[in-house]
């Protein structure tokens, strides 16, 4: 349906075609992006793909960022019905907003997350096992609500991705790269691009904004040893993607 | 006058589903969404509409030139002439003592001649560089219901004393905060007035706090306990038919903490003032003697949306 248009996107990450496994199981996605050029879509695209039909994967969407009604309209503009997957099992959405660890120790407030992630993943039958993401929206707010201790957030950061050896699930986070690039040492940026296999960075042109193209996304896939770099347009059903100087990809 | 027909079909509307009617000052926009006014017409239109109830406006100060001042005197004063309720927080040691300085509405345009004298131009405009782009009746449209929503507001004349020692204000001054947590059970039990269901909303609260940068007494860790309490804000505010602006001192953050702000920001604007008798401007800008300052829009708010 809307295949086409995503595919350079689809392209670069393997999931252009439908294949066992999930080409992203295992692995860990980094998306960045920054005030100018928002980062978020990305997100709802590989969201979209994780609970496509074809597969049985299940997704558990942490939000630190906004709360589920919002997630909700996008993805059912895109086509995915959020509501029913959640009902039906695939879906399981941890609202965080709230969370707020001056009242527990940051440690204690990301242990206990880590502890419910774990929970959930093992209460799934063994054979959906394989094929879980985990989605943390954003992790600047992370850092947020641990009150600054970026070290917690990396260590829970390594315990996910534990998960995805002991479990072969996928971990996909956002995060904001301007925040770090200001930094004398950008260690946790640095750390996170460090941890992932695939790194999407959303940035705007180099010309400034225009209509027609919102920004351009970088696909480092350092399993494939490859890069892609391409435009975009984000509408409310679709991205579309395309290389620089045409309008359709 | 149409005659009644009868139903031929089995299916027949669910009016139910309808828009609910809302409180003076809203209006219905995409995607669910509720917007109110600014206080300033132009700055509605550029943004879509207005700002989205559940969403935080931020707006960096240019540390020369007060002209965010003008932008909370309006948004104030919107909604104090609505009906709205307003929280007003301010390092001022006498928050209330703003109030004074709000504008009233301007005279509206039927008392006076059809004539616009552009001398007598006393309110806030915006001129923004695409409006030639936008067809004259989209710009002038739904002039009949506009009070309702929005109103031009005449920064010479002050705000009728009525409004402003009604039941509906609250005023705190950072001062008399010890730590921020004051500061957030105050905007918690304001919030609390509004909460968000599926149905029509009676009223809606604005929040506005001038000026939030670190309180005199500064200590280690302050800068994650002011984005913690802008975050909470945010999540309160979200919960609720209210909108929060605050604005802030960009110079006085690291350029690390700045940017960490910009993006807890659902709409981001700027302010900037316009140096006099800059020759270059003047010959690049129409009406450059009447211009104060540049208006920045950084990033609109998208809820429930992914576009702009």
């Amino acid at each position: 349906m809307n295949q086409r248009s995503s595919n350079l996107l689809d392209e670069a990450l393997g999931l252009d075609q439908v294949i066992e496994p999930w080409p992203l199981r295992g692995r860990v996605v980094a998306i960045e992006d920054q005030v100018d050029t928002s980062g978020s879509f990305v997100l709802h695209h590989l969201l979209k793909r994780s609970l496509s039909p074809n597969s049985s994967n299940v997704a558990i969407f942490i939000a630190f960022s906004q709360p589920f009604s919002h997630y909700d309209r996008i993805l059912r503009k895109l086509g995915c019905n959020l509501v029913s997957q959640r009902d039906n099992s695939r879906f399981f959405f941890f609202d965080m907003l709230k969370l707020q660890c001056p009242g527990i120790t940051p440690e204690g407030g990301l242990i206990a997350l880590y502890g419910k992630i774990h929970k959930t993943i093992s209460a799934l039958p063994e054979i959906s096992w394989k094929n879980v993401s985990i989605i943390i929206d954003d992790l600047s707010l992370m850092e947020v609500a641990a009150n600054g201790s970026s070290d917690y957030v990396l260590d829970f950061l390594q315990y996910c991705r534990t998960l995805t050896s002991e479990f072969d699930c996928s971990l996909i986070t956002l995060n904001h790269e301007d925040i770090y690039s200001n930094e004398d040492r950008p260690t946790f940026l640095i750390q996170m691009e460090y941890l992932a296999d695939i790194l999407i960075k959303a940035e705007p042109l180099a010309t400034g904004l225009a209509t027609d193209v919102h920004g351009q996304l970088t696909v480092s896939n350092k399993g494939w040893n490859k890069v892609s770099n391409f435009h975009f347009k984000v509408k409310e059903n679709v991205v579309e993607c395309f290389y620089p100087g045409r309008s359709r990809g | 006058m149409a005659a009644a027909k009868t139903r031929t079909s089995t299916f027949s509307r669910n009016l139910s589903t309808a828009a609910p009617s809302h409180g003076p000052g809203l209006k219905c926009g995409p995607n669910g969404t509720v917007f109110l006014s600014s206080g300033i017409p132009d700055l509605d239109k550029i943004l879509g509409g207005g700002f989205p109830l559940g969403s935080l406006v931020m707006v960096m100060e240019d540390a020369e030139a007060p002209h965010h001042m003008l932008l909370l005197r309006n948004f104030m004063a919107q909604g104090l002439v609505l009906g709205q309720h307003l929280l007003y927080s301010s390092p001022a040691r006498d928050p209330r003592g703003f109030l004074g300085t709000l504008p009233s509405p301007a005279a509206s345009k039927d008392d006076k001649s059809r004539e616009r004298d552009p001398d007598q131009e006393k309110g806030l405009r915006i001129a923004w560089q695409y409006k030639k782009y936008f067809g004259e009746n989209q710009l002038d449209g739904q002039r009949d219901g506009k009070h309702e929503y929005s109103n031009e507001f005449d920064l010479r004349k002050p705000l009728e004393r009525h409004f402003i020692n009604g039941p509906r204000i609250d005023c705190v001054s950072i001062q008399d905060c010890p730590d921020l947590s004051t500061l957030r059970d105050r905007c918690a039990t304001f919030l609390s007035q509004f909460p968000r269901n599926d149905g029509s909303i009676s009223c809606a609260g604005r929040i506005a706090i001038q000026s939030f940068c670190a309180p005199q007494r500064a200590y280690s860790n302050m800068e994650w306990d002011m984005l913690s309490f802008i975050r909470s804000l945010k999540s309160m505010v979200r919960s609720s038919n209210s909108v929060a602006i605050i604005t802030f001192p960009p110079s006085l953050l690291s350029p690390s903490f700045c940017k960490r702000w910009q993006h807890m920001a659902d709409t981001l604007l700027s302010v900037k003032a316009i140096q006099d008798e800059d020759k270059e401007l003047a010959q690049l800008l129409t009406g450059y003697q009447d211009m104060v300052g540049f208006l920045n829009v950084h990033k609109v708010a998208r809820i429930n949306t992914q576009v702009y």
